[in-house]
This record gives C-alpha cells, structure tokens and sequence, in this order.
C-alpha cells in the first residue's frame, strides 16, 4: 500500500520509512509560527520549561498580526513580549509593523514556507501552507513552547479524505467557493482529525492565490491539515521566492484514502456562508433579499493581490451604496503597495472605501471595523460564528471579493451579474 | 483523580469564541478571561457558573481558533472537566496540554439535563449521573495522552527532554 502526500511528509520528518493513520509519532518541525495573541503564553511556558535558546533561531517566525497595530494598552503590551523575545533570541524572522502583514499571507510571499515543510503555528489558520504542497497544522500556545525547545512537535497520522473537483468554473467562482461548497457538503466536522487533499482538473488549474484560500479553510470543516499536489503552479510561485532547497512530495497512485469525494464544479455559483457556521452555505441566487450594514476584504482567507484586483474590477467607477462601510485591508504591506502601485488603492478610495492597514482587524473582531447590535456584515474572512465581528447580536456572510464588492455597492447580499 | 459537580449543557459545535471571544484575547490572564467565559452562548454563565461545576457539550466542542485562552478561561471559571460527545482536535490537544481534564463519552451526552449532578472518575473514565442514578464509561483516553497526563503536561515532559539534553544550548 502507497502512502498519500501528507503521510509522507509526517514520515520523513519523524525519520521513518512509513506512517499509517492513527500512529503517534513525533517529528522534526521547519517552521514554528506565533502571534500577538498565541506567542505571548508559548513564551512564559517556554521560561517556565526552563528554557534558554530556541531549538533553531532561523526556524522560529513570529508576526504580531491580530491586534496591530496596537489597539490599546493590553495589545501593546503582548507586542511587547514577542518584540523582547525577538531581541532576546535574535529571531531574523519577527516582523516588526510596518513589515508584518497578516501571517499566512506574509510566510507563503516571503517564500519562508516551501513545499514538503512540517509546519506548525500557534494559529488555527496555519493550514493555509497546505496550498504549497507542505504539512502544516494549527496547534496550541504550550505546543509551540514544547516545539521552540526541542524542535519538535508529536502528531497523530491524519486519515485522508481526497477531494476530486472536475468540470470548469464559471466566471466570479473561485477558490472561495468550492471551499465554501465543500465545507456545506461534508460540514463543520466533516473532516475532523482528518487530511483534506485537493485534486482534480479544476484544481490542476487553480491559481495559487485560490489554493491559499482553500487550504486556509480546511480547518472550518474540522480538518488537521488541507493539502495540494504540489505541481507547476506551485514551482513557478515558489521559485521565484525561495530562500532554500525543498522536496516535492506526490501521493502514491495506491495510496490508501477513508473516502473520496467527487464534484462536477462547472454549475457551481458563487456561494456564501450564512451565520453562525462556516457550512450553513447557499447559492448567491437562492440568497434572497439580506441588506448589509458593512463590508469587509481582506483577512488570511482572501487579503492578497488577486483578491484586490477582483474587488477592484467591480468597485471601478462605482460608489458603496449609502450607510454602508466597506472596509479593504491588504494583507502584507507588499499588497497593500502593489495594490498602490497598480491603481487599486485609487479605485477603492474613489468608490468610497476605507483603507485598512495589514492586520487580521475585524476578522476575529479584534479592531478595525466591529459591528454594533443587529448590524450584519459580508465579508471574505473564514468564521461567521456569533459574535466574530463584534456584538454577539451581528451577523457575518462568508464571500468571495467578487460578491463582497458587488454587495457593498448594492447594500444588500448580491453578486457582480446584478451590476 | 475524582469530580462531582453540576452539570452546564450545550449544543453541539461550540466554537472558541463562543468559549472565550476573541475580543477579550489582548490579554491571557486566565481571570480575565473567566469573567467571559462562555458569555456569547450564555450571557449570564460567567456569573452563574461554580467552582466545580461540569461541562457537558454534544458534538464538536471547541470548534475554531487555537486559542488556548479557550480552555484557560474554562478551567479560571471554576469548571473541572468537559464531557462531549466529541472534540474539535485543537482543543482537544490545548485541553490535554493545559491540564484540562475532558472526556468523550456519546452515551452520558444524551442522558443528563442542565442542573444535574455528576461524579467522574478521571482514572477509569466512570461517569455516574448521580441525579439518575445511571453509569457510563467514557471513550479510553489513547496511550500517548495518558503518558503525557503522567508527566504531569506537556512542558514537563519538555522538561524531561531539556534533562535528556536537547536544548541545542
């Protein structure tokens, strides 16, 4: 019997020839990634371990992301402590505001992550490097402590569903959606414990900017990690960005699968999650009237380059509806001025929208655009659970930029075709 | 290691802000966060809740962020364990590796009401409804969660490795 791609990675790095599902092993970690909310208790349980130096300075990544920049005096003083341990530990990769951007956007641009990495981040979006053909899962702030020590983090080998998406997408339909169809397929605990791996003539196609989101989303359907073949697209993103030699992994032809699933994708219509699950998802034509009080574009999901040029092709010549916010925040400070640089930032300051510094913000309702009692958001982030923008009494849609922009002119949940 | 207490019921796939909303996630004192715990479910649960009460959830507890304020706030409210009938698994790892003790046991889920009274024992995985006067086993805990739960966490075991000599100092 084969072994399927993430099977192999969790092999090589825990020094065996072969893993099955359900083994415990522990393995070799590359990267270990913290934030401004996870890294702060890693730290003090790292100290309070007794522990001295990190276990690689170059294989630790911190990004104060979630509450910067500062949002107040607590925020401030979390910043402080991964800053001070940055200093401490001489870590070339902490991110100072200003060069940070929202994690899972920044490691894959940066080329830190490559493919047939073991990853592990204090974050649950940590999956998103699945898209590069690596292994990486979220994990608690004591799992990152334990790994900063020994380099090393203990797993148990995933089952793996394989996901076959076939057919073509119609125009506005992109990675967000077949994401957000999947997870309303299978459900919020679809995947539990579980690999997702991505396959098929749609996804051979699929850009890497929709294979970030997709993988990113993985966790919402329960799963350990969300992963892709790694193949041209993600040699010709990685070799333009790389920093060091890496090791494409396939899964083998006889690899042994719990379940796969088969979708023919080429009716599939841009979708949209309703509150309070990532899985509660409808077609945008079967949406009905919900008028909207804001708009947001950004976050891990859907921040990225790709995602602003969408929403700029609809925002363009066009005005956000009256009382409506639309908020836009470019995930790393390479968007923010690449998108400067090719127009989008006077597209969206033309068509009325606020301009968000890179920060997960409003995403996990941190800052930056909370909604009140009863106000209702769509937004291209990951969880639409009470409460994530602000008062537990809102609401948050799940979208892709293209509807999320066309929304924002229209006041109400609606796609581009009704522009 | 033994619990009894009162039983605090809810549904299935309870997210992590749910249990602790990210709003409140600028800090992590866990007294902090107790005075939140569960409030966007329950706005009341963090005044109602008693040291030694019990939590018990269907499906999915813990669904979402990896944040370990999650079952810090639980454990800071004053509740012993969680009983569901599963566990999102980065809480589940988070509960194990802060000391949180949790149980999985379907059967105990759909046969206890809010308010009634539980004794637990950690070591066999006994549950008894004391209010109904009913027995469960919970799903065996897998050998490796127990060595760890032996060691005392996981950053004691870390300690153990440092001992072992593996702090590349």
């Amino acid at each position: 019997m084969g072994m399927t791609i993430t099977e192999k990675i969790l092999a090589a790095h825990a020094g065996k020839e072969k893993v099955k599902p359900g083994e415990i092993i522990s393995a070799r970690v590359d990267i270990a990634l913290g934030n401004d909310v996870t890294a702060p208790i890693a730290i003090e349980e790292f100290r309070k371990a007794g522990g001295k130096k990190v276990f690689d300075r170059n294989k630790v990544i911190l990004v104060p992301d979630h509450f910067t920049p500062n949002k107040d005096i607590l925020s401030a003083r979390q910043c402080q402590i991964l800053r001070d341990f940055a200093k401490e530990q001489n870590l070339p990769y902490y991110f100072e505001q200003g060069e940070a951007g929202i994690e899972h956007a920044l490691l894959p641009e940066l080329g830190l992550v490559l493919p047939g990495d073991l990853v592990i981040g204090a974050d649950s979006h940590t999956c998103t490097y699945g898209a590069l053909g690596a292994f990486a899962t979220g994990v608690g702030s004591t799992d990152l402590a334990y790994t900063m020590i020994t380099g090393e983090s203990w797993f148990r080998v995933p089952e793996t569903i394989k996901f076959v998406y076939e057919g073509k997408l119609s125009p506005w339909v992109e990675g967000k959606d077949l994401i957000l169809f999947t997870i309303g397929d299978i459900g919020v605990e679809g995947a539990r414990y579980k690999a997702m791996e991505f396959t098929g003539e749609v996804i051979d196609n699929l850009p890497m900017s929709s294979r970030l989101t997709m993988a990113n989303m993985a966790i919402e359907a329960g799963a350990k990690n969300g992963i892709f073949i790694p193949d041209k697209i993600t040699k010709a993103y990685i070799d333009e960005r790389k920093k060091r030699e890496y090791t494409l992994y396939n899964s083998d032809p006889d690899a042994d699968y719990i379940e796969v699933k088969r979708y023919d994708v080429s009716a599939l219509e841009p979708q949209v999650a309703f509150p309070p699950l990532p899985s509660n998802v409808r077609p945008i034509s079967k949406v009905g009237y919900i008028p909207i009080d804001q708009v947001v574009i950004g976050s891990c999901t859907n921040g990225r380059i790709e995602d602003l040029r969408t929403a700029a092709r609809i925002l363009k010549g066009r005005k956000v509806a009256p009382y409506i916010r639309l908020i836009i925040i470019p995930a790393t400070p390479w968007t923010y001025r690449q998108a400067l640089e090719e127009g989008l930032i006077q597209i969206f300051l033309d068509s009325k929208a606020v301009i968000s510094p890179p920060t997960c913000g409003p995403c996990l309702g941190g800052h930056m655009g909370i909604l009140a009692k009863g106000e209702r958001a769509v937004a291209t982030t990951n969880r639409n659970f009470v409460g994530r923008m602000g008062d537990p009494e809102s609401e948050v849609y799940l979208a892709n930029p293209a509807v999320a922009a066309a929304s924002a002119i229209l006041g109400r949940i609606g796609g581009p075709h009704e522009l | 290691m033994k619990f009894r207490g009162k039983v605090w019921k809810f549904g299935a796939n309870i997210d992590t802000d749910g249990i602790i909303p990210a709003r409140y996630l600028n800090t992590s004192d866990p007294n902090e966060l107790a005075k939140h715990c569960m409030e966007d479910v329950d706005p009341d649960f963090p005044e109602k809740v008693k040291p030694g009460d019990i939590i018990v959830a269907d499906r999915n507890f813990g669904c979402g962020s990896s944040r370990e304020h999650a079952p810090l706030a639980i454990k800071a409210a004053g509740i012993t364990c969680v009983i569901a009938k599963s566990f999102a698994r980065i809480f589940y790892r988070n509960a194990f590796n802060t000391g949180l003790p949790i149980f999985e046991s379907p059967e105990l889920v759909d046969n206890v009401a809010q308010g009634e009274e539980l004794e637990i024992d950690g070591t066999s995985g006994e549950i008894i409804n004391l209010t109904r006067n009913k027995r469960f086993k919970a799903n065996p805990i897998p050998p490796f969660m127990q060595e760890l739960i032996a060691c005392g966490g996981l950053m004691n075991y870390a300690q153990k490795k440092i001992k072992e000599g593996l702090t590349h100092e």
